[in-house]
């Protein structure tokens, strides 16, 4: 019998469907391999085998079904499950089990989708390396010396040592996209308001969007349709039918399509090996009938600076309700110590450095007398970076990118200097700004490590994405980590 | 150093104060609306329920929740509005307004902040037989806070409490605040303006059936502004009076903060800007937070919400169904009742004239529905220090007291017991009048004995009357009276005594 933990999530679906495999064993052979490799990897804070064999079984009996019912996934730990510790990669949350669930898990449930566990993170989703979480790193299965990218490190790591072959991340300003990059698997941010953000504890509610990981662009796209659509709970929602993303991925098909090449998304900064994939893939993709032009889109430059205000402003205030009073960690809390006392002890204490460097960014950012000048000028920028996708978006139906400048670099190498770790996000920051849909999908190596394409699309195409995005797999497909750890 | 305190410093009486000084007001009301569920979840807003029994992941602010607008909360919002003929504003967000406080699930305040729905605006209030337009600024929406209990201290307040509960019923709940402009020119009687304007404000949201505006449940609550200037000088330095929670209080407040501040302008002392807390008992305010180390909000348009653009064509189909303003209502039926001006004035200063109207609506003649109404319910109510309208007595059972009277079933004397009653608790009039036994005794045969007993009792006014001193009967009338209790109707028991002793009256 084949390792069910190398099948595709559309592989394994079908060999559940036809009775080939029960769900309960392939949910056994990924909790093998999670116990397997993860002391290795690291890409779970938590592994829940009764619930994931509870909803294994629940399949089997032909209780719940569907294109992805049997099929696990790893559930990164900023979204909310009922019952289940939740603790956004941080100290602050150590211990809480949420009262209810997040639309997106609601969704997976009737799916019949096989929650193996939550990944790892850096805290809050504030990170690209998964360095800032507070229960360790977790390492790149094609280096174990390496980050995974971040803040979805532990998703993507998970779904590249087939730990799983699907996951859920979370994007604000590139943590599904540059983890995927780096760790050679599809990664999806889909239009903001695409995905219920009900449940998916808040890092920067203007930005934040679920989306999927894989190994494939359609798992990606079973997935990104499992868990899109109108959410009422979800004011920021669109009321509007899912793009049909599977339907593209199918089609895989760019004739007849312009592909715009983002000119301020290249050059200094990028990797020479990093631009020498990019350029090939837009080679490859031209030799697939697609017209190519060069875009430019003279805001892209100021995405960095305007994300670090608007981001962290507000994170100052999503992350205010963290005081100790009505659940998560306590210190101090002697009978002695004014409520005050105990709130600031259980922040200094509970919040990682990267955490509070951001809530101290945003609160100065928003005070009296700064707005104007920080988070004000910021939201102009955001409405010139958005004019410059529409304008770009009238010369090419999508645009392309390198999703990282860099491949996966060492453990340790950008821990002491926020700003070199902030510009891994260089060129995935531009579509949370915007609001459209991103994709990263591995283009080949580069010093041995993988590198992403990055495609952009116009709000509400995730399609788009897709059927570019499944061409270019089927014309290069992704390369396989050696995993020469094992063993 | 100059002192600053009115514990030091003495006061000066409103009247001589505001001869002296001029006043400038203004008026922050805070309105629990009557909605069926939150602001942004869809919890009961049921009041006195079992602490932590009406709340969710969204209003307990819990990690991942999201809010939903309330709809029909932006309907009354705009109906609030239109009522004080604001402008309706065609887009707005609502805003984040950030501070550490327990009872605030989220440490922020979900708010308007430079986007409000409805501006400027106005509410006109009669004052001493004068018309006063009030200025309004704003109605904006937010949600209300939970409400923490501090135990162990000694003054209910966090100072010196060993520990806090938090209940998180009320957070959430729709607030609408109302704000006016600084309100200038109201002379000598600053006090008797707040008043008229919360009372007046008070009117028309109950008439819009938005909320139940029950200052002593916290559903309407008030901040009062007050400042005192030298005439032709600038406005001086104003203070915050939190905590205002009846329509008394709002009168007293303002005078006692008048009072105070003239005695400290008149030592050449300087008012410090601050939020004071009124206390109910003394009538008098202390010091609270000073706003020199005030916080800062950091507002931002709220990104969980998607701005509000109230459709054109709604606002305008809201406001032609607005219910016609108490005000108007009010001189209508005067007019039709034919009460005169003076009348309608004496009963507006009591506070009574809507309750004389409703009284007249539920039944009663003009005429005895005033005489209750400015009378003994007056009285009642000055007993107990409340306003007429926190009389627990509604207007229909005014009237049905009337018409028992006008029936026969009661005396005067015994409808008074029968309100009184009433008052107390026990019941419905009718429940009263059986309960306590109070029916007029009309029953000749049973009202005999007394008749003959009174005259034994008393045989030296027996006889005055035999020798035709008829005015001595009140004695003996008086004395049938006291032994039936009061339910003999004196008419009666005067014409059978009179018989009795074989007097014919001409």
């Amino acid at each position: 019998m084949t390792d069910l933990t190398r099948l595709t999530a559309v592989e394994t679906a079908v060999a559940i469907r036809d009775r080939e495999v029960s769900a309960t064993e392939v949910t056994q052979a990924h909790l093998d391999r999670i116990a397997a490799v993860d002391g290795q990897v690291h890409a779970f804070l938590h592994v829940d085998p009764e619930g994931a064999l509870d909803t294994a079984r629940r399949v089997d009996a032909g209780e719940l079904s569907g294109p992805l019912a049997g099929v696990p996934l790893g559930l990164k730990d900023v979204v909310v499950q009922k019952g289940v510790p939740t603790t956004v990669g941080s100290k602050i949350l150590e211990g809480w089990r949420p009262p209810y669930d997040a639309t997106v898990v609601k969704r997976l449930r009737e799916a019949g989708v096989v929650i193996l566990g939550k990944t790892n993170m850096d805290e809050f989703a504030m990170g690209s390396s998964t360095e800032h979480s507070a229960y360790g790193p977790t390492h790149n299965p094609w280096d174990l010396s390496r980050i995974p990218g971040g803040s979805g490190g532990g998703s993507a790591a998970a779904v590249a040592a087939y730990e799983a072959p699907l996951a859920i991340g979370t994007d604000t300003g590139g943590s599904i996209r540059q983890p995927a990059a780096v760790t050679g698997t599809v990664g999806v941010k889909p239009t903001y308001g695409g995905v219920s953000r009900y449940g998916l504890v808040a890092f920067s509610s203007s930005l934040d969007q679920a989306g999927p990981c894989a190994r494939t662009v359609m798992d990606a796209a079973l997935l990104h349709e499992a868990i899109a659509g109108y959410d009422p709970a979800d004011s920021t929602s669109i009321p509007s039918p899912v793009p049909p993303v599977v339907e593209a991925a199918r089609q895989a098909d760019v004739s007849g399509l312009t592909i715009g090449v983002v000119r301020e998304l290249s050059g200094e900064g990028y990797q020479a090996g990093v631009q020498q994939r990019f350029e090939e893939a837009v080679e490859t993709l031209t030799e697939l009938g697609a017209k190519v032009v060069e875009v430019s889109c003279p805001h892209f430059v100021y995405a960095m600076p305007a994300y670090y205000l608007i981001a962290p402003s507000e994170a100052s205030s999503n992350l205010a309700r963290f005081d100790s009073v009505r659940y998560g960690l306590r210190v101090g809390d002697d009978g002695e110590r004014s409520l005050e006392e105990v709130m600031s002890l259980t922040r200094a204490q509970g919040f990682g450095a990267e955490v509070k460097r951001r809530i101290i960014l945003g609160t100065y950012a928003l005070s009296s007398g700064y707005y104007d000048a920080y988070y004000g000028q910021a939201q102009k920028v955001r409405t010139l970076i958005t004019r410059d996708f529409t304008a770009a978006f009238q010369q090419a139906d999508v645009l392309v990118s390198p999703t990282t400048p860099t491949v996966a670099f060492p453990l340790g190498e950008r821990l002491d200097d926020p700003l070199a770790m902030y510009l891994a996000d260089l060129a995935t920051i531009p579509s949370n700004l915007y609001g459209g849909p991103a994709m990263s999908l591995p283009a080949g190596l580069s010093e041995g490590l993988p590198v992403g394409l990055q495609i952009m699309a116009p709000t509400m195409r995730d399609d788009l994405l897709y059927r570019v995005g499944a061409a270019f797999e089927a014309a290069r497909p992704a390369p396989v980590p050696p995993l020469s750890w094992e063993a | 150093m100059t002192t600053t305190t009115s514990k030091t410093t003495p006061t000066v009486p409103y009247d001589e104060a505001l001869r002296e000084f001029e006043p400038v007001i203004g008026l922050e009301t805070h309105v629990e609306l009557g909605t069926a569920s939150k602001m942004f979840c869809g919890c009961a807003t049921e009041f006195g329920a079992e602490p932590n029994t009406q709340v969710c992941p969204v209003c307990l602010g819990l990690p991942g929740a999201l809010p939903v607008v309330n709809a029909k909360a932006i309907e009354s919002t705009i109906r609030i509005g239109l009522a004080l003929h604001c402008d309706i504003a065609p887009w707005g967000r609502f805003a984040r307004k950030n501070y550490f406080y327990p009872d605030m699930p989220k440490n922020f305040q979900t708010s308007q902040y430079d986007e409000p729905l409805c501006v400027d605006g106005y509410l006109d209030v009669q004052v001493d037989g004068e018309t006063v337009r009030i200025p309004i600024e704003r109605v904006h929406l937010e949600e209300d806070t939970g409400k923490s209990l501090h135990v162990g201290g000694s003054t209910g307040r966090i100072h010196g409490a060993t520990h806090s509960l938090v209940d998180y019923n009320r957070a959430g709940i729709p607030l609408v605040e109302i704000v006016t402009r600084p309100v200038t020119g109201t002379g000598a009687h600053p006090a008797e303006v707040a008043k008229a304007y919360v009372t007046e404000l008070r009117d028309i949201l109950r008439g819009l059936d938005v909320s139940d505006v029950r200052m002593e449940q916290g559903s309407l609550r008030c901040d009062v502004n007050v400042s005192l200037n030298r005439p032709g000088d600038d406005w001086g330095t104003r203070s915050e009076t939190k905590n205002v929670n009846s329509l008394r209080s709002v009168e007293r407040a303002v005078r006692s903060e008048v009072e105070r501040q003239a005695g400290i302008l008149r030592t050449g002392g300087r008012i410090v800007q601050e939020t004071r807390h009124f206390h109910e008992d003394t009538g008098m305010s202390t010091s609270g937070r000073s706003k020199e180390e005030a916080t800062d909000y950091r507002y931002f348009p709220e990104p969980d919400l998607v701005p509000l653009a109230p459709d054109a064509d709604w606002i305008a189909e809201l406001k032609a169904a607005l219910p016609e303003a108490p005000s108007l209502r009010r001189r209508r039926l005067v007019e039709q009742l034919g009460l005169s001006e003076l009348d309608s004035q004496a009963m507006t200063n009591a506070g009574v004239l809507d309750l004389v109207l409703a009284t007249v609506d539920a039944g009663a003649p003009a005429a005895e529905a005033r005489n209750w109404w400015l009378g003994h319910l007056a009285q009642q109510a000055n007993t107990r220090g409340l306003e007429p309208a926190e009389l627990p007595i509604s207007p229909a059972q005014v009237a049905r007291v009337v018409e028992l009277v006008s029936a026969g079933s009661l005396t005067a004397g015994l409808a008074r017991q029968v309100v009184d009653g009433v008052l107390a608790g026990e019941g419905e009039p009718d429940e009263v009048v059986e309960a306590r036994g109070l029916a007029v005794v009309s029953d000749e045969g049973a009202l005999a004995a007394a008749v003959d007993d009174a005259i034994a009792a008393q045989p030296d006014a027996a006889d005055k009357i035999r020798a035709g001193k008829v005015q001595a009967v009140g004695a003996l009338v008086g004395s049938v009276m006291k032994a039936t209790r009061g339910q003999a109707d004196a008419s009666v028991v005067r014409r059978l005594l009179l018989e009795r002793l074989g007097v014919t009256e001409d």
